[in-house]
């Protein structure tokens, strides 16, 4: 085994599954937003529903296209790498991502084509029900992810027999209490995710001027989804630390920068860890808390990372850091929900323009989130890949070079940053364009600051012919 | 139950060939015009589909991964970087359907060349590892010791090049059933051409084979009965000559078709039993039994069908002529 093609393949493995997560954390959300929609237009008839279907609509084919060619490559790169783990876990991994295929992949592609070019081919039942069938493709496809990597997390219902991981329980693999925390937790963050991305798109066209129905419907539906699921999300969240308490002691002391047991366990608000002291700088701390979150008791010993020899210690720092990057934009985007909601009930947002920039502002929030929270769940889990069972460090394919390692990662950098490029670029460009307006559908009580027609001229003139 | 998942992984390879053959080979035939409305017309063939296609490689991945564990492992590792190149190739023209409308016209040669280059790069790279896998592979003990560059060598660039003259017959052939008039003319004429280079190609390779004894031809002689998919392949390629002959739309398609199932089945039987020939048998590689049950009777028994069944609705969805008029995405 080659050090370098180890580390190397580590930071492609990581690189890759970011830039891939990124796009179904969008695109799930969005799927079932679309669905919404166009299930309101069936209902009501009103022309602003469908007018943000067609808008969100290329969005989302933008997005889509991204996270399919980014996902065919996460198939196949657990063997091109990692061909010791996809050998030994194969029996196990390989079947379930089977099931995410067989179930998501083929419903998700056969009816995303129906969806962008079927809308005049098929009766209009049939197009609401190909849009429900992307979102439920999307959304299958990441219960069976989290299904896969909860197995990675906690293994169970396995045997080990000549060196492979034979399944034995598959009731136990798919349906534990690890999965059932964690795939909410994912399915959540991914709706929180598009409904932050709604309503930052609607407080931008609000702050550019532009009045109509549509930018109302965008702002409030946004902010209202994402002012009642968060407070679910942070539930979730905190049962999610709770199997990493029970489960992955080690993980848990990094995320909680705790290096000697306690008893009773203080919680380390911030602060740098530094492994080589075992010691945290700089850092404040809240007696008694620490056991509070770890086993709800205000008398816990809490474990240390001290208890666990260094070899099977995680790095702490990432975990540390990135754990306390998501919380806090968890709990930024609960601020931002729960008063921008409530400004909008009182019919106050459209005219607090700081309200309305920070909402603009906060679309990052989610990915960032997301992204961090899937560091501490992978990062704190080294150094092993099949928590307990497999080191990473065994998992790597054997003769995999450094040369090689180095060319694929170059290559995968540079087409990424090429596709990522154009592609945030088109979606701006789509976002600054905004909806094609099918009618005119002014709002009770607008007050733009100033004349639209000189804000955004091409807005100006509501297009009544479109579809 | 192995037998089972020999057979679905079969299938799935070969309407992975047949489908994302057709849509590889249109997108290499689009380097071939200059006309931005024959480009459009010939993307909207494709465009509703090529999704679904590319999935078939997913479905052919993962069910080696969870059927035949070994085999995934070892194929993908060995082929590192024909696999990376393969999928970056596959990136690239994927995003260009998107991102080709979205573009404006100065910068539409960027997704026009990411489209034709990923699409010949792509099936460049198939071929190359359907070749070095008939040459074979080296190895010691049951592991890989090829090298990165194992796969390399004057026999399997030339099953590169086949297998793209391969997929351009196919994409052209899809084209003449999918367009009207100038499209369509135009690929009429290429089918002759590419027909002949395929034909050439397969000649080629047969002598070659003979020429260095590889093990492969043994099987032949071992097995008789194998001639009866060359045979095939034949009556077929006169089909194929007399629709073009006869002007027909809808039958070219379908020769090449049965073409390439029967070069697909001829070479899927001489391996028998081998998975990589001559290294791992069907039987070493295959997952537990707990593992194969578990497939069959889920996605095995219920959702495969189910996969046809929506993949055939896509199909019948946008069947019929495309519009010959451009933008109408």
């Amino acid at each position: 085994m080659d050090a370098t093609a180890l580390l190397l393949s580590r930071i492609q493995f990581g690189f890759t599954i970011s830039f891939h997560i990124i796009f179904p954390a969008f695109t799930i959300g969005l799927a079932a937003w679309l669905t919404v929609l166009e299930a309101m237009h069936l209902r009501t008839g009103r022309p602003v529903y469908q007018a943000l279907f067609e808008f969100w609509l290329k969005i989302f084919g933008v997005a889509f296209g991204m996270g399919v060619v980014s996902g065919v490559v996460m198939g196949f790169e657990f063997g091109t790498n990692w061909s010791v783990l996809s050998k030994m876990s194969g029996p196990i991994q390989g079947p379930l991502l089977s099931y995410e295929t067989f179930t998501a992949f083929m419903l998700e592609a056969s009816f995303f084509g129906v969806l962008i070019f079927g809308r005049k081919r098929v009766p209009p039942w049939f197009y609401l029900f190909s849009t429900a069938m992307v979102s439920l493709g999307t959304t299958l496809s990441a219960f069976w992810i989290m299904v896969n990597n909860s197995w990675m997390q906690v293994p169970v219902g396995y045997l080990l027999q000549n060196g492979y991981f034979v399944p034995d329980d598959w009731t136990r693999i798919i349906f534990n209490s690890i999965v059932w925390s964690r795939f909410p937790h994912m399915l959540l963050a991914a709706y929180l995710t598009g409904a932050f991305c709604v309503a930052a798109t609607g407080a931008w066209y609000v702050l550019r001027g532009d009045g109509y129905a549509e930018t109302r419907v965008m702002l409030r539906m946004g902010l209202f989804l994402a002012a009642l699921l968060l407070p679910v999300q942070l539930v979730f969240g905190h049962l999610v630390g709770d199997y990493v308490h029970d489960y992955q002691p080690a993980k848990f002391a990094a995320i909680e920068g705790r290096w000697h047991d306690e008893q009773p366990a203080s919680e380390v608000l911030i602060g740098l860890p530094d492994a080589a002291t075992a010691s945290n700088k700089y850092e404040v701390k809240v007696p008694i808390l620490g056991s509070i979150i770890g086993s709800m008791s205000l008398s816990s010993k809490e474990v240390g990372l001290n208890d666990f020899p260094p070899q099977d210690r995680p790095p702490v720092l990432i975990p540390f850091l990135t754990f306390r990057i998501m919380v806090g934009c968890g709990l930024v985007m609960l601020a931002v929900a729960w008063l921008g909601s409530y400004l909008s009930i009182r019919r106050r947002l459209r005219r607090n323009r700081f309200m309305l920039w920070t909402i603009f502002l906060s679309f990052p929030l989610p990915f960032i989130a997301i992204l961090t929270g899937w560091y501490v769940a992978e990062v704190g889990r080294q150094p092993w890949v099949i928590y307990g069972l497999l080191r990473t460090a065994d998992a790597v394919t054997p003769f995999l070079t450094a040369p090689a390692a180095m060319t694929s990662l170059v290559l995968f950098g540079g087409v990424y940053l090429f596709i990522f490029s154009f592609g945030t670029f088109y979606i701006y460009r789509l976002l600054r364009a905004g909806p094609t307006r099918l009618t005119v559908e002014p709002l009770r009580g607008a007050s733009p600051n100033r004349p639209m027609s000189l804000a955004e001229p091409e807005l100006a003139e509501p297009a009544t012919a479109g579809e | 139950m192995v037998l089972f998942w020999v057979a679905l992984l079969a299938v799935s390879i070969l309407v992975y060939l047949l489908l994302d053959g057709f849509d590889l080979g249109v997108g290499m035939l689009f380097g071939l015009t200059r006309s931005n409305a024959d480009r459009d017309t010939m993307l909207s063939t494709v465009a509703p589909v090529w999704d679904g296609n590319e999935t078939w490689l997913v479905v052919a991945g993962v069910i080696l991964w969870g059927a035949f564990p070994l085999v995934y492992s070892t194929l993908l590792s060995a082929f590192y970087l024909p696999v990376v190149v393969m999928l970056l190739g596959l990136i690239l023209r994927g995003v260009a359907f998107e991102f080709r409308h979205r573009a404006t016209s100065p910068s539409r040669w960027i997704w026009d060349l990411s489209f034709v280059g990923g699409s010949l790069v792509a099936s460049f790279m198939q071929g190359v590892t359907v070749g070095a896998l008939v040459q074979g592979l080296k190895f010691t003990d049951g592991v890989y010791a090829g090298g990165v560059f194992g796969w390399l060598s004057p026999f399997s660039i030339l099953c590169g090049i086949g297998l793209c003259l391969g997929y351009a017959l196919l994409g052209a052939c899809w084209l003449v059933q999918k367009c009207h008039s100038e499209v369509r003319d135009a690929a009429r004429r290429q089918i002759p051409v590419l027909a002949t280079a395929v034909l050439a190609f397969l000649i080629i390779v047969f002598v070659h084979a003979l020429i260095e004894n590889l093990p492969i031809m043994h099987r032949w002689l071992d097995r008789p009965y194998l001639f009866v998919f060359p045979a095939i392949g034949a009556v077929a390629a006169a089909v194929l000559a007399s629709s073009i002959l006869h002007h027909n739309d809808r039958w070219p398609f379908f020769a090449v078709a049965v073409i390439f199932s029967a070069s697909f089945g001829t070479l899927a039987l001489s391996f028998w039993p081998y998975m990589i020939p001559f290294a791992i048998t069907i039987d070493e590689a295959a997952a537990p039994h707990a593992s194969l049950a578990f497939m069959f009777w889920g996605e095995g028994l219920f959702v495969f069908p189910l996969m046809l069944l929506y993949a055939a609705m896509g199909y019948r969805v946008f069947g019929g002529k495309v519009e010959t008029k451009p933008g109408q995405h």
